[in-house]
C-alpha cells in the first residue's frame, strides 16, 4: 500500500482530464493524475502510483530500479498487482 | 531492464563499503536509524548489514503506516463495519491486523461486509453503485497516502455523493521522529530520511533534526546502493561535524515535495490535537482528521466510534522494535508465537514491517538467534 508502484502512461482518457491508462508489469488499468498538474505527464513517460494516483513522474531507469525492488519483495507485490488488477477507477 | 545493474553492482558496493568503513572513527559506535519500512525490506533482503562496520548499527523506524495503527483504533474500525447497511472498504495491508477481537479477514469470514480495495477512488464507485448502502473507507498510512484520499473526498463532495465517508487515520512522519529524538532510550546519530513520503512533503521538514538536534538526514532511495550511499553521505556529515538535510533520492523526491499533493491534503484534513501510535503512545499534532468544511464524509461524526484504548497483548513488545530500542528477534514471541501466518503485532503482519522483513528473508529465526548468540558469547 505504502509501496510506489512504477507504470508507463499508455494514454490519457479525453473526457477526463484527471484520468491516464497506465502499464503496470503488464497489468493495464486506469489511475488518477490530478496530483501532477504542475507537470502532468504524457503518453511514454513513467510515473509512481500509490493507491491509484500518480504521485511524481520518475524517468525509464528508475522505473526498472523500483519494479526489480517490487518484484524482489515477492508476495507483497504479487497482492498489490492483484489488487491493481481488481481496480475500475473511473 | 538493463539500468537497474547501476544500483546493484557489487563492486560499486564494496567499494562504498570500504569508504564507510574509512569513515569510522575507532572506539565510536554509530546508530542511524532507517524511518522507512521499504529501507528495512531493502536492508535485510540484501543483508546489507554485512557489508558495515561492526561499529555501524541499523535501527528501523516507525514508517510502517500498518504497523503503528493501535488496537483500539482497529476495534473502533471493527465497530463501524458492523453498523447496519455499512459496507467497510480496506487496503489489503489492513485486513490481517489484530484487533482486541481478531481482524478485518476474521469479521468478513463472520459475514461483516468489508471489501478490500486498491485506492480509495475504487471505494467511491463501491459507494455509487451501492446507493441503499453506506460505504466507510478504512484510511491509513502517511503522507504518500494522506493526498489519494484527500482527492477522494474532494471528488465525493464534487459528487455530493450522499453515502461515503472516510475514517480517518492519516499520520505524519514528523511528530513521530520527534518523539523518538525526544526517547530518553535511544541515542540516535543520524537518519535515513523515507523515500516516498518525501515525494510529498520534500526535504525541508526534516531541517529542524539537523538544526535543533544536532543530527545529519539523508533522503533515500530504496535500491542496495542507495542506502550504502546515504549511510555513506550521514558518515561524511558526521565525520566533517556537519549535521545537515541532504537528498541522496533527487531523482525521485524534489526538494520542495509535491504542492499539489500538499494543498490537498490541506484542503481536506486538519490536524488532530493528539493520536495514540502503537508502540509509541500519544502524540501531540501527529494525525489529521476531516475538516469540518467535509464534515459529510467523516465517518468520526457519521457513526458512534466506541474510542475506548486497548492495551497491546503482554507478550507483543511492537512497541520497543518500532522505537529501534529492540531488533526484531529479540521480542520474545518472535517467530514463535508470532510470525506473518499468525502475527500477534503489527510489525509482523505488513512486509514493511521489521519484524516480516527479518522473518521473511531468515536473517534472523529463534534458532539461528541462539547459534549468533552462542558464537559471540564463545568469542575470546
Amino acid at each position: 500500500m505504502c509501496l510506489g508502484i512504477p507504470g508507463e502512461v499508455i494514454e490519457l482518457l479525453p473526457d477526463q482530464p484527471d484520468l491516464a491508462r497506465v502499464d503496470v508489469s503488464g497489468v493495464r488499468r486506469v489511475i488518477n493524475i490530478g496530483l501532477l498538474t504542475d507537470d502532468p505527464p504524457v503518453p511514454g513517460e513513467w510515473v509512481l502510483i500509490h493507491v491509484g494516483f500518480a504521485l511524481s513522474k520518475i524517468d525509464e531507469a528508475e522505473a526498472g530500479a523500483a519494479l526489480q525492488f517490487l518484484e524482489g519483495i515477492g508476495q507483497a507485490y504479487a497482492d498489490e498487482l492483484e489488487a491493481l488488477a481488481e481496480s475500475r477507477i473511473e | 531492464m538493463k539500468f537497474v545493474d547501476e544500483f546493484r553492482d557489487a563492486d560499486t558496493a564494496h567499494a562504498l563499503a570500504a569508504k564507510i568503513a574509512a569513515l569510522c572513527e575507532p572506539g565510536r559506535q554509530y546508530k542511524l536509524m532507517e524511518v522507512c519500512g521499504g529501507h528495512t525490506h531493502t536492508i535485510y533482503k540484501h543483508g546489507l548489514e554485512d557489508y558495515l562496520p561492526e561499529s555501524v548499527t541499523l535501527v528501523h523506524g516507525p514508517g510502517c503506516p500498518v504497523c503503528v495503527i493501535p488496537m483500539g483504533r482497529v476495534d473502533d474500525a471493527m465497530a463501524l463495519a458492523s453498523e447496519p447497511d455499512v459496507i467497510m472498504t480496506s487496503f489489503g495491508d489492513m485486513m490481517r491486523v489484530p484487533g482486541s477481537n481478531g481482524s478485518f479477514f476474521d469479521a468478513k469470514a463472520a459475514g461483516t461486509d468489508i471489501r478490500m480495495v486498491y485506492s480509495p477512488l475504487d471505494s467511491l464507485k463501491i459507494a455509487r453503485n451501492n446507493p441503499d448502502k453506506r460505504v466507510v473507507f478504512m484510511a491509513i498510512g502517511f503522507e504518500t497516502t494522506a493526498p489519494s484520499t484527500a482527492m477522494t473526498i474532494m471528488r465525493a463532495a464534487q459528487e455530493n455523493l450522499p453515502n461515503f465517508s472516510v475514517f480517518c487515520n492519516h499520520v505524519t512522519i514528523i511528530p513521530a521522529i520527534k518523539a523518538i529524538l525526544d526517547s530518553p532510550d535511544l541515542r540516535l546519530d543520524g537518519f535515513i530520511g523515507p523515500g516516498h513520503v518525501s515525494t510529498v512533503i520534500g526535504c525541508r521538514p526534516y531541517e529542524f533534526i539537523a538544526r535543533d538536534y544536532g543530527k545529519p538526514v539523508v533522503t533515500a532511495g530504496f535500491e542496495p546502493l542507495d542506502i550504502l550511499q546515504s549511510i555513506y553521505m550521514l558518515l561524511l556529515q558526521l565525520s566533517e561535524g556537519r549535521s545537515e538535510v541532504e537528498n541522496q533520492y533527487s531523482r525521485v523526491v524534489p526538494w520542495d515535495g509535491n504542492p499539489t499533493a500538499l494543498k490537498v491534503i490541506g484542503e481536506t484534513m486538519q490536524l488532530r490535537p493528539y493520536f495514540e501510535w502503537r508502540g509509541l503512545g500519544f502524540i501531540s499534532h501527529s494525525a489529521l482528521s476531516v475538516r469540518e468544511k467535509y464534515a459529510q464524509f467523516d465517518a468520526e461524526l457519521l457513526f458512534h466510534v466506541p474510542g475506548v484504548r486497548v492495551a497491546d497483548p503482554k507478550a507483543c513488545q511492537c512497541g520497543e522494535v518500532l522505537k529501534g530500542v529492540l531488533k526484531p528477534w529479540e521480542c520474545k514471541v518472535f517467530g514463535t508465537a508470532c510470525t506473518p501466518e499468525t502475527p500477534i503485532g503489527t510489525c509482523m503482519v505488513s512486509p514493511e514491517g521489521a519484524c516480516a522483513a527479518y522473518y521473511n528473508y531468515g536473517r534472523m529465526n529463534r534458532h539461528r538467534v541462539k547459534e549468533a548468540v552462542t558464537i559471540q558469547v564463545g568469542r575470546p
